[in-house]
């Protein structure tokens, strides 16, 4: 590999039919990232089961009981290299009850794949897993036809995927959408070229995947920095070092900047940028830092550090695309935890203004409760303001978690409108 | 033009800083498991740079079986004395003596699966709430579901089914008295990257991962070496092999293989050309298909 390489996360949804475990293993397959051992083991299993010849698609079954149902329940991380890439795919299950898998998988996605079923054409999944990837704002969309071997491969069934798909996808918010008609089974288009659809002139996907350019997904403009922690040491050599360390969530940093620290308001200038390799002229998104500044200010965790010609906005009274994550439905004007980026404080659901059908994207404006799966648009009210940013803008500073106090569990994911 | 992006060992190295930082702050008591092993090496690495110019903010902790390579115990005393902090051990052989375990039977016998209570006695008796482990993703498939922020009940018990959801770089690491997490900062590392890390920062690692003349014995299709705790079948011969080792666990149960690759750079240069995963030398997971998850879910690292 060589050392520009770049780190690609993509998200798969589907169901056990549309052959989403066939094209997984395909790709580790034929980009060589499957071990003997385990290529031994699932041709044992294939065996017994009675399959003919090596059944690709079980290679991502993971726990016990997935393997008993024969289903995915959880999100799956898998990850191959290429001598251009390296990818990290979540893999989710594509069922509406699984809703919330396929939110927590593509909330890191650089792209998602999604599957559509030659033979159907676009179907309700096919609109949900696209809403959900554009809800999520996942900047490259791959649509894979899959199945051409089972309409002869043939154009026209290509082709009139297209027209559907971008009928509905219209009202979809996706910078980038891409088709490529596949056989996961057979391997076409796949990693190697299909020579059985010459009328294709596009490149198979995994090509794609390798040369989509990605350095621009991350927001380049704001630049903010939530301070995780406050470095110490209080050795003799660092007796009255003051680093805040995190990671730039976006945006460059350069030493000399003039910045303010939210929301106490206070600027300084940035005095160094810290690593223990070395210290930096500048530093961007994504890096873990630690900073230190000309004036001796009161910073913590929670707070953030921006640059003071270009702030977040504090807010208490925020609108969110909600997604319910838990069993037990939210509970009304109850009080919750809210997560957002390092900062921690208490928050209420004011009122739920509407949930959306994920397969029709109708809106329902009667329908008040947040049970799980459940994708609703909410105000909440929180006891301090927070540093926000829409979450279109910035996928870091505008997305926040809700916690139950009584048990801990993340209940709920929402993306600031 | 300056480039404004970083390259997958960058991105994989900030991900894991940024976890580890996470850590610390959300948790009271938290230790790094050392093993010895090249993954447990390369958290510490990772955490001596979260908190640079810091020292590592928290104690090491070792789950000593007893059945160690030599070598590995002197690796571990090193990088204390140069970290200048401190180390847990917990004692499979007291816990052992403590009648808390007891030792298994038969020629295959190990005592992977006693580490599983001494772990657990160790974490509650230091009172540690978070446990920083070197597990990675893609080793093993119950591992494949792990959360970077891993909730144990007051068992010390992993629920598969029942794990929090994880979104973004949002980590919830709340939890009631009694309960403690497990948190893999290298979770999204393959064991290529972790090779070509290693290589690129230059970190020292046990001799044990270079090819080195040893004593082993042929069994289970690998190189077990020869130590006291090998009992010999009739028909086993020791023999003297230019081995290395692929991953460290017991002196028991890790096998080596035949290599010349005595420097990092061939060892990438072998790892990269492997045709079979690093676990399948570890007779801890030969043992059914589930082995991995059915001592996760007890408790296992």
């Amino acid at each position: 590999m060589l050392d520009n390489n770049q780190l690609l996360r993509f998200t798969t949804a589907g169901s056990v039919d549309d052959g989403k475990s066939t094209l997984i293993g395909r790709l580790l397959y034929d980009s060589k990232s499957i071990f003997e051992d385990q290529l031994e083991a699932i041709t044992n299993t294939s065996k017994k089961k009675g399959h003919e010849g090596v059944d690709l698609a079980l290679f991502t079954d993971g726990l016990k009981d997935e393997r008993e149902q024969g289903i995915t329940i959880d999100v799956a991380y898998r990850y191959f290299t290429t001598p251009k890439r390296k990818f990290i795919i979540a893999d989710t299950p594509g069922h509406i009850q699984y809703t919330r898998n396929m939110v927590t998988g593509a909330s890191t996605a650089n792209a998602a794949i999604i599957l559509v079923d030659a033979r159907h054409g676009v179907i309700e999944q096919t609109k949900r897993h696209s809403f959900i990837a554009s809800l999520l704002q996942i900047p490259h969309i791959i649509v894979c036809i899959n199945k051409m071997d089972l309409v002869d491969y043939a154009e026209d069934a290509y082709n009139k995927v297209i027209n559907q798909f971008e009928e509905f996808s219209s009202k979809l918010l996706v910078q980038d959408i891409r088709f490529i008609p596949i056989s996961a089974l057979n391997g076409d288009n796949v990693v190697n070229r299909s020579e059985t659809m010459s009328w294709y002139q596009g490149a198979p996907l995994l090509h794609t995947l390798e040369t989509m350019h990605i350095s621009s997904d991350i927001n380049k403009v704001d630049a903010r920095f939530p301070v995780q922690t406050v470095i110490r040491p209080q050795s003799e050599t660092h007796r009255d070092y003051r680093g805040y360390a995190g990671r730039v969530a976006s945006g460059i940093f350069r030493v000399g900047d003039e910045v303010t620290v939210m929301p106490s308001g206070f600027t300084s200038k940035i005095k160094t940028i810290d690593t223990l390799d070395k210290t930096l002229d500048q530093a961007y998104a994504p890096m873990s830092i630690s900073m230190t500044l000309e004036d001796d200010i009161d910073i913590s965790r929670g707070d953030m550090i921006v640059r003071s010609n270009n702030k977040p906005e504090s807010a208490q009274d925020i609108e969110v695309m909600l997604c319910w994550l838990n069993n037990s439905p939210a509970k009304p004007r109850a009080k919750y935890s809210i997560r957002h980026t390092s900062n921690e404080q208490k928050a209420m659901i004011k009122e739920v203004v509407y949930k959306i059908n994920v397969d029709s994207l109708d809106r329902n404006t009667e329908d008040k409760d947040l049970k799980m799966n459940d994708i609703s648009k909410v105000k909440i009210r929180t006891t301090k303001p927070l540093m926000i940013d829409s979450y279109r803008e910035n996928r870091t500073t505008g997305s926040i978690i809700l916690v139950d106090d009584t048990t801990n569990e993340t209940v709920a994911a929402g993306m600031i409108v | 033009m300056s480039k404004y992006y970083l390259n997958y060992l960058d991105e994989l190295e900030s991900e894991a800083i940024y976890i580890l930082r996470e850590v610390w702050a959300q948790f009271e008591n938290p230790v790094i498991l050392f093993s010895g092993g090249k993954d447990s090496i390369l958290v510490t690495h990772l955490a001596k740079k979260a908190f640079y110019p810091a020292k590592i903010p928290f104690p090491l902790m070792h789950v000593d079986t007893g059945h160690n390579f030599p070598e590995t115990i002197q690796f571990r005393d090193d990088i204390i004395k140069d970290l200048g902090v401190q180390l847990i051990v917990g004692s499979v052989q007291e816990s052992i003596d403590d009648g808390r375990v007891a030792e298994e039977k038969g020629k295959n016998a190990t005592r992977n699966a006693l580490q599983i209570t001494t772990l657990l006695d160790a974490i509650e008796s230091n009172k540690i709430d978070c446990a920083i482990g070197g597990g990675r993703r893609d080793e093993e498939k119950a591992r494949a579901k792990e959360r970077f922020f891993s909730h144990r009940d007051d068992f010390g018990q992993w629920d598969p089914k029942n794990q929090r959801p994880e979104l973004w770089n949002i980590f919830n690491g709340k939890h009631f008295e009694g309960e403690h997490f497990r948190a893999f900062p290298i979770s999204n590392w393959t064991e290529m990257d972790v090779w070509n890390y290693i290589k690129r920062e230059n970190i020292a690692i046990p001799s044990l991962y270079f090819a080195h003349e040893r004593e082993v014995v042929w069994r289970q299709d690998t190189w077990i070496p020869n130590s006291e705790f090998l009992v010999l079948e009739d028909h086993e011969e020791v023999v003297v092999k230019k081995i290395r080792f692929r991953t460290l666990g017991d002196i028991t149960i890790t096998g080596g293989d035949e290599s010349d690759a005595d420097t990092l750079e061939k060892i990438a240069t072998e790892v990269a050309g492997m045709r079979n995963t690093e676990r399948g030398n570890r007779s801890d997971d030969k043992r059914s298909e589930s082995a991995m998850e059915d001592r996760k879910r007890q408790g296992y690292f």
